[in-house]
């Protein structure tokens, strides 16, 4: 049984596997019981498992393990909690961004890797950013505005 | 390693376990593992019957307050609605109370949830129970404080006299014992203009969970020793499976087969080793298939055996018809909306317990209750011996995979002897969740030379629902050779296929067909949505033929005020400038605009939607740009307005999805569309530009938000290229090579 080490929200975790392939959403969910990384399709086409690896938007369900050793893993987790919500989930809190919410975590990791490189996004910059992104409940039109009022743009503005 | 277990042993081994009722709790899983409400199991033995106030609401000694409620949150946003409507009769603060949902040990049997009835039904048993508590509480209060009822009002959790004084708080009235009363259905409302909760957009407690990664969602439930269940589904639906290599997953670390006859599964300790073994698996299939061909799907519709028909609305006659008065000219159109998949974005989940004749399941299903019985019959024990609690899975608008993985679980942990969690791909999600029907209505009218509809015909071809029909019939069971009762779900899919207009004849018919080639149920508005695309969109085109401005055409024939008065604010929102359709076309235009309109009083009895809708068509591509939606809804009493509107986007964005992009494939084996590559959805950039005029009626019931704005869609969608383009488009889904196609053809 090979050791992993990797790097998950800021913490050195090790974990067993006898498959370096393990794609990491299972390791996250299974094995480090971060289970708000959500499984959505196991294709890379809905992005329900959205992590930042180095800051980038990483679809955990193809991203084989071992691929993320010495690369910094962060989770939905590593942002903030429902006491202490970092300030892009506050703002999908404020506008009230999820309905059956199993999409929102994808959405907000992929909204966090847009802010880093593009700090002022415009509203098309958000929606193409977001675009592999697939909701059902239809909350995209909060989700947009979450987004870019954590981006310090004016409420409401669209 | 296999574990066969032939339908024989496995009712012997259920006669053999002994009819000893017990209720149990959890034994060994964590409560906030599997609850809202991490000591729910307190409440075990409760009253469950519907009609007493202790079945839905319960105040402990220490004055809290919860709430039972059958009818579960969809993320919808009843976990707060429902606290707001106790904690308004009850004046209580909604955070303060607690909420258990759709548990069978805990909550009533409200029927499933569905037909936006959350609010509509459950809320308003919810209020009656509430108001009924209050009563009760005040009299309660009397001898205690020494004042006749009459002088007694509640405040914050107390009893205390109108003119000051002292209270005794609920907690100290009511002790440990319970109400022992009826819902009294004639309890006092509060009046509305003391309302202090209900009506406003309170934020859902759910949210900040769900943003932060923190909420527990079925597809996270891990039980002590559970293990992890792929099931490997058939070449072809309903093949039989012949023979399993077991030694194919030999190499996969504590993974093996479960085989009940045609059922087959691995199981192991990890997910992944689960799903590596079902990726090595090898097994000899037989049989099966036998779809219809796709490319035929509407055309074998209207040649299919009708079982019955059915007249949904009738008045005068329609010998107009085929006899149309001097100037007065007939049309005719045919509709079509094809079958349509749930697309849930985490694909269905199902975890069980059974121990002995002891069963838990925990699934998401939107009929917990229906599924107890369900559950019960497949493994032969008695339905009070089943608990079935409800926990979130991914949104479902209906009758998704849930039940199918439900039942998957709870017969793999009958099979093993250990807890078992069973969770589908994305492909058996969308190949194998039942799918919402294809629907088509073919429509005539006869209209005179003023533009007066003399007379209206609409035939509907839709595959029958099984009357009484006790469950949806699950994969599982006929895969398993286990009984159930065969025959079809779909919801009241006939509902709407009149027109809301005045008009002295009209024919309103449905011819309910045998079959459907797939296994069908609700899905969101059943059969409303496709059914107002062609009332509606079939109402424009009279217009258009007669020259007459859509919302002018519309207005004349409603004499509904609070139909006429949604009608308008969409008109004055959108800036509505009266003209006939199609608009003046630019024959350079590489980009043609358009609007239109869309009306619809659900049921012609529950919630009035109009909707306005403007596009933006690529003549080069046939794309559609949606680019604005206005919409006003009349829902009665709006609990949380701001969850209200959530739904209207919902309803609007899913089905202009429904409408831009989707359509169900299938071969002569099984469905093809199997991932969101081959049945795409909306996506961000597409999303359009939303505005909403809420109408609030505080003293009216609440009617339903969930469903209703979902069935204009179409036709304003359709309505509005019309207008920009002079094509009529019938058949959904409107893809750009569609579009493409029919502005070719009217070029």
């Amino acid at each position: 049984m090979a050791k992993l080490t990797l790097e998950v929200n800021g913490a050195t975790r090790e974990v067993d596997s006898d498959d370096p392939d393990v794609p990491l959403l299972y390791v996250l969910r299974d094995d480090l019981k971060l289970t708000g990384t959500h499984f959505g399709c196991g294709l890379a086409q809905c992005g329900a498992c959205t992590v930042l690896v180095d800051g980038r938007a990483v679809r955990s369900c193809i991203a084989p393990t071992a691929s993320v050793v010495g690369h910094e893993v962060v989770t939905i987790e590593g942002l903030g909690s429902p006491e202490r919500p970092d300030p892009l989930q506050a703002a999908f809190i404020a506008e009230q961004a999820a309905q059956c919410g199993y999409c929102t975590a994808g959405m907000v990791m992929s909204a966090r890797a847009l802010l880093v490189r593009t700090p002022r996004p415009s509203e098309q910059q958000v929606r193409d950013a977001l675009a592999g992104n697939l909701c059902r409940c239809g909350s995209h039109a909060r989700v947009i505005r979450a987004v870019l009022r954590a981006a310090g743009a004016a409420p409401g503005a669209r | 390693m296999a574990a066969p277990v032939s339908r024989r042993s496995f009712l012997a081994g259920t006669l053999a376990a002994g009819s000893v009722l017990v209720v149990g709790g959890l034994d060994g899983v964590e409560r906030s593992d599997a609850q809202s409400m991490p000591d729910a199991d307190r409440f075990l033995g409760k009253s469950l019957a519907p009609d007493a106030v202790d079945s839905i609401i319960a105040i402990g000694r220490d004055g809290t307050v919860t709430i039972f409620v059958g009818r579960v949150d969809l993320g919808t946003g009843s976990r707060i609605a429902m606290r707001q409507i106790a904690g308004e009769e009850l004046d209580v603060a909604p955070e303060r109370i607690a909420m258990i949902e759709g548990d069978t040990a805990l909550t009533p049997n409200q029927g499933g949830t569905g037909g936006s009835y959350g609010v509509a039904r459950g809320g308003v048993q919810l209020r009656r129970a509430a108001a009924t508590a209050r009563q009760a509480l005040i009299g309660m209060a009397a001898p205690r404080l020494g004042r006749p009822a009459a002088d007694l009002e509640v405040a914050d959790g107390a009893v205390r006299a109108k003119d000051g004084g002292a209270s005794v708080g609920y907690g100290d009235l009511i002790g440990d014992r319970t109400f022992n009363l009826k819902v009294d259905a004639a309890a006092p409302l509060k009046p509305h203009d003391r309302f202090r909760f209900i009506g406003r957009s309170l934020p859902r407690p759910d949210v900040p969970e769900k943003v932060t990664g923190h909420h527990r969602y079925l597809q996270d439930l891990a039980l002590p020793s559970m293990l992890h269940a792929r099931v490997i589904r058939p070449p072809a639906l309903g093949a039989t499976l012949q023979s399993v290599d077991e030694s194919s997953i030999a190499g996969v670390r504590g993974a093996r087969v479960v085989r009940i006859r045609s059922f087959l599964a691995v199981v192991a300790e990890r997910e992944w080793d689960a799903l590596r073994a079902a990726g090595a698996i090898k097994a000899q299939w037989s049989g099966g298939g036998g779809l219809p061909d796709h490319a035929r799907e509407f055309d074998l519709m209207r040649a299919s055996r009708v079982e019955r028909h059915q007249e949904v609305a009738k008045r005068g006659d329609l010998s107009a018809l085929s006899a149309p008065p001097a100037g007065a000219r007939t049309l005719a159109a045919s509709y079509r909306w094809p079958m349509q998949t749930h697309g849930s974005i985490g694909p269905s989940c199902g975890v069980a317990d059974v121990r002995g004749d002891r069963v838990t399941v925990w699934s998401a299903s939107q009929n917990v209750h229906g599924l107890q019985n369900t559950v019960a019959g497949a493994l032969g024990v008695e339905r009070d011996r089943v608990r079935v609690i409800y926990m979130d899975g991914a949104g479902s608008y209906g009758a998704n995979g849930a039940d199918d993985a439900a039942m998957e679980a709870a017969l793999l942990s009958r099979t093993v002897g250990r807890p078992v969690r069973v969770q589908w791909s994305r492909q058996e999600e969308h190949g194998l969740d039942p799918k919402g029907p294809a629907q088509m209505l073919d429509l005539r009218a006869t209209v005179d030379k003023d533009g007066e509809i003399v007379a209206w015909e609409t035939q509907a071809w839709l595959p029958i629902a099984t009357a009484n029909l006790p469950h949806l019939p699950l994969l599982v069971l006929d895969a398993a050779g286990i009984p159930q009762t065969p025959g079809r779900s779909t919801g009241l899919i006939y509902q709407n296929i009149d027109p809301p207009y005045a008009m002295p004849n009209l024919n309103a018919v449905v011819h309910w067909i045998a079959d459907a080639p797939l296994r069908t149920s609700p899905l969101r508005a059943p059969g409303k949505i496709a059914n107002t695309f062609a009332v509606e969109s079939f109402t424009d085109e009279i217009a258009a033929l007669a020259r007459i401005d859509p919302l002018e055409f519309r207005l004349r024939r409603l004499s509904n005020p609070r139909g006429i008065e949604v009608l308008k604010r969409v008109a004055a929102r959108m800036g509505w400038q009266p003209r006939p359709s199609p608009r003046p076309m630019d024959r350079r235009a590489a980009v043609l605009t358009g609007r239109g309109l869309a009306y619809v009083h659900y049921k012609h009895e529950e919630t009035i939607v109009a909707m306005g809708m403007e596009v933006a068509v690529e003549r080069a591509t046939g794309r559609i740009r949606v680019t604005r939606v206005v919409a006003s809804q009349d829902c009665g009493l709006m609990i949380n307005p701001d969850c209200v509107q959530a739904q209207l986007e919902g309803n609007i964005l899913q089905t202009l999805s429904r409408a831009l992009h989707e359509e169900v494939v299938y071969d002569r084996n099984r469905v093809t569309t199997v991932d969101w590559a081959s049945y795409p959805i909306l996506t961000f950039p597409e999303v359009p530009r939303l505005e909403f005029e809420l109408i609030q009626r505080l003293d009216q019931p609440p009617l339903g938000a969930g469903e209703a704005a979902s069935t204009p869609v179409g036709a304003a969608l359709a309505n509005a290229v019309f207008d920009a383009t002079g094509v009529r488009l019938r058949t959904i889904p409107f893809r750009p090579e569609r579009v493409k196609a029919a502005l070719a053809s009217k070029a």
